[in-house]
């Protein structure tokens, strides 16, 4: 029996879309799907290392870079950001419920062969490099994104 | 129900019960049992579904003090 397909769009850079998605992903995948997520715009964030990488970047980039959240932890909430002080309490209820946090979801995924993949335009407009993003992901753009989509049984974006 | 293998998922929150129930399914052999033990609210909609998806029986469940049972058959 040919596996089935699920796709997610990561378009979000918030830490409770993020959430949702790698849930989904987690749970496809525990369901034997063939699991990709796109990560474009904001949900590459979602990929970048919690530590600075020394790269070359213009100005532009270097600002981008700075207001960004750097790695999955730092994002902040989609509603009630409390200007940083709603994903902290998020976490305590979170941690409170035994419900795992995103940094762990995306390892996890990783763990369970879901595939992650970064829009490399998308990471030319906001300027940032290979070297910032987590180890083995994919770099693709629209055409592999649709190629996976096309056979998709589940195709969502978030 | 004697269970070929019991899994303690106790206390996991969404999706942790259904990834240990597949891993810990992957190690038995086609008719074995396997015993979840589970507090997520939504373990019996969840496992039903998933093992349904995935051609195992659910053969039975049962709830005591808010500890949810569910003996599945590797298909």
């Amino acid at each position: 029996m040919e596996k089935k397909k699920t796709t997610i769009v990561l378009f979000s850079g918030e830490y409770d879309k993020a959430m949702a998605a790698y849930i989904i992903a987690n749970g496809a995948a525990a369901y034997d799907h063939e699991v990709t997520i796109f990560h474009t715009f904001w949900g590459l964030n979602a990929l970048r290392k919690d530590a600075q990488v020394p790269v070359k970047k213009t100005f532009m980039e270097k600002m981008f870079g700075k207001m960004m959240p750097r790695g999955a932890d730092k994002m902040g909430l989609s509603k009630m950001n409390f200007a940083g002080m709603g994903p902290k309490m998020i976490k305590q209820v979170m941690k409170k419920h035994n419900a795992m946090p995103l940094p762990d979801l995306i390892e996890m995924a990783q763990e369970q062969g879901v595939n992650l993949v970064s829009c490399t335009m998308t990471m030319d407009l906001l300027g940032l490099q290979k070297e910032e993003l987590l180890d083995d992901i994919e770099y693709a753009g629209v055409a592999a994104y649709l190629g996976e989509a096309s056979e998709g049984n589940v195709n969502l974006f978030i | 129900m004697k269970a070929n293998k019991v899994l303690d998922a106790k206390g996991l929150a969404c999706p942790m019960p259904i990834i240990r129930t597949k891993k810990a399914m992957g190690e038995l052999s086609s008719g074995e049992i396997l015993e979840v033990q589970a507090t997520d609210k939504g373990a019996k909609s969840d496992l039903t579904a998933w093992a349904k998806a995935g051609g195992h029986e659910l053969v039975d469940d049962a709830e005591q003090d808010g500890v949810f049972t569910f003996w599945l058959k590797k298909g």
